[in-house]
């Protein structure tokens, strides 16, 4: 790994400078880490006084629970709706405030700054306009013959909790996109244009291709994003419900630790977590591994 | 731009109103409905225009809070958002210069494991693991406390990486021209390096406090004593104990409160805060 050239010499001090934040990692990161993977092979009797080993049984039983299973959909369908909701929106924006040139900076300042809003804030914003006794989009779509209730339709409890995280993450998006296509080149596109092609051809065959390492980038960040930073969301509004629906992993596995102090089940379902986040990680790493080649 | 089409500009002008008209439009919504009184609700509908309590929600919530939902005064919670922010920013920044001035200054036994080490952290969201966590800051006797709030989300693979990049940016005559002057590692460190840092501080700075501020999860679980509470956990105490005849007018003037600080963070320090994200998830 790099180091410079020369480096100073000195046998105790850089482990004093490492020190802080290797006994926080230490302490509060590798050590739970460590434990959740113990506890998943245990199994603690009823009244929480013997711990028997397991093996995979935690493990066994999680993918042949009903309730896990329908988590594990209702997480993909999540992810894949927030990211493809946010992401094609906040690239209409990103492409529209490339050609506008005298007030791109306006917009940019308008369409950012959610990015700010805590998550549970913007939970409970969409609960609110999305309420059925007061909210103003259950009293549009009742003209439409629609009866908007996501206290008891599964559906409208999806679509909600989609919004409320896809609105927050149009800002993140968004100046990714304006950043990739700030750097494709001024010539190609007009060297398409030359060729007689219209904006909307110069835009998929030239400009969206050439976007690609931004989208992949970013997809691998919604998906991250959406299981992991959405938790807020979730509590503040559906809480899971109606009837597990909105249930994502990651609330699960708190609902199931915290609130029904499953222990072994619960510490199973961190380390899959974990898995799945050391996987997202990875191919993150891939990504600019491959960006810094070009 | 390539050509001039009229209507393609009418066009992207329209597309960009109607977005940020959409993205505006829920906050723009929830003040409203924060200048209104309880009974304007009754009638069904949202009402569109501002009404003239604002003076009364807000003194209400920020000096008296709504202490039957166990919600403590907003100034409190505001109060303790701010100093969980600073910390948190101040600590994450603190203690990743520090070691990414070791790995990359340094040759030393372990190094390579150190920087693993904390790689790992990135790995590993509270969410993830977060009983166990929870445990160990029982066990350590930090519930109900600042420290707890803080210190076990304060390591920083981020940080650090962002740190350790720059580091290797800065030309190496900086240190050499250092030690034939004399200087030891700390005082190129202190005179040299933070100096030169001051821009990815700051903007690393930016994206921290949001982040801290932010903070839900945590806060919730370690804190059981109204007295620590932060904002953004009492706002959806504030909604939840309220649900049934939910106070929509106080609910969203929580909201806006507690989204107020971090937005205009963002909106006055837009460049820094545009530097930060993007060079924070290179």
């Amino acid at each position: 790994m790099q180091t410079k050239r020369t480096v100073f010499h000195s046998r105790v001090l850089p482990y004093f400078l490492l020190a802080p934040q290797l006994a926080v990692t230490l302490v509060f990161f590798l050590w739970p880490a460590a434990q959740a993977i113990w506890q998943s092979f245990l199994r603690q009797d009823p009244f929480g006084l013997r711990n028997t080993f397991v093996w995979f049984q935690n493990y066994t039983r999680l993918f042949n629970d009903p309730d896990y299973l329908n988590s594990l959909g209702v997480t993909f369908v999540f992810s894949v709706g927030v990211t493809v909701l946010s992401m094609s929106l906040s690239l209409l924006f990103a492409v529209c405030v490339s050609r506008v040139l005298r007030s791109a900076r306006f917009y940019t300042t308008l369409l950012v700054w959610p990015y700010a809003v805590a998550p549970a804030a913007s939970g409970l914003l969409w609960w609110f306009m999305f309420n059925p006794s007061v909210g103003i989009i259950p009293y549009l779509l009742t003209f439409l013959g629609y009866t908007w209730n996501h206290r008891l339709h599964p559906n409208d409890a999806m679509v909600l909790i989609i919004i409320a995280a896809a609105w927050k993450q149009i800002s993140y998006n968004f100046l990714f996109f304006v950043a990739g296509l700030q750097s494709v080149p001024q010539s190609l596109t007009e060297a398409a244009a030359i060729d007689g092609a219209g904006p909307v051809k110069r835009f998929w065959t030239v400009i969206f291709p050439l976007l690609s390492p931004t989208t992949f980038f970013l997809v691998v960040i919604n998906i991250t994003y959406a299981m992991f930073d959405t938790f807020p969301i979730v509590d503040a509004t559906t809480s899971g419900g109606p009837s597990q629906s909105t249930n994502i992993l990651v609330y699960k596995v708190y609902a199931d630790g915290f609130i029904g102090l499953n222990l072994g089940p619960s510490a199973a379902q961190s380390v899959i977590l974990m898995l799945i986040v050391v996987l997202l990680t990875i191919v993150q790493f891939r990504w600019i591994e491959r960006k810094v080649q070009y | 731009m390539v050509e001039n089409r009229p209507f393609l500009n009418f066009l992207t002008h329209l597309v960009l109103i109607v977005g940020v008209a959409l993205v505006v439009f829920p906050v723009y919504l929830a003040f409203i409905a924060s200048t209104r009184g309880p009974s304007d609700f009754l009638t069904g509908v949202v009402p569109l225009t501002p009404g003239n309590e604002f003076w009364a929600n807000y003194n209400y919530l920020l000096g008296s809070g709504e202490s039957t939902a166990g919600a403590p005064p907003f100034l409190l919670m505001l109060a303790n958002s701010l100093a969980m922010a600073f910390m948190i920013s101040i600590g994450k920044i603190a203690i990743s210069i520090v070691s990414a001035f070791a790995i990359v200054y340094f040759r030393f036994p372990f190094r390579v494991l150190a920087f693993w080490v904390i790689f790992m952290t990135l790995m590993l969201p509270v969410e993830v693991r977060i009983l166990p966590t929870y445990k160990v800051v029982a066990d350590l006797g930090m519930l109900n406390s600042y420290p707890g709030l803080v210190i076990p989300v304060i390591a920083s693979a981020t940080a650090t990486f962002l740190f350790r990049q720059f580091f290797l940016t800065v030309p190496e005559e900086m240190m050499e021209a250092a030690r034939v002057d004399g200087a030891g590692p700390l005082k190129f460190f202190r005179d040299i390096l933070l100096p030169l840092s001051s821009t990815n501080i700051a903007a690393l700075f930016i994206i921290m406090f949001i982040y801290g501020w932010n903070q839900y999860l945590w806060p919730m679980l370690i804190t059981t004593e109204p007295h620590y509470y932060t904002v953004v956990m009492g706002i959806k105490r504030l909604a939840s104990v309220l649900d049934g005849d939910t106070q929509w007018n106080l609910v969203m003037a929580g909201v806006i409160l507690a989204g107020l600080p971090p937005v205009l963070v963002i909106i006055f320090m837009q460049r820094l805060f545009v530097k930060g994200l993007v060079e924070t998830e290179k």
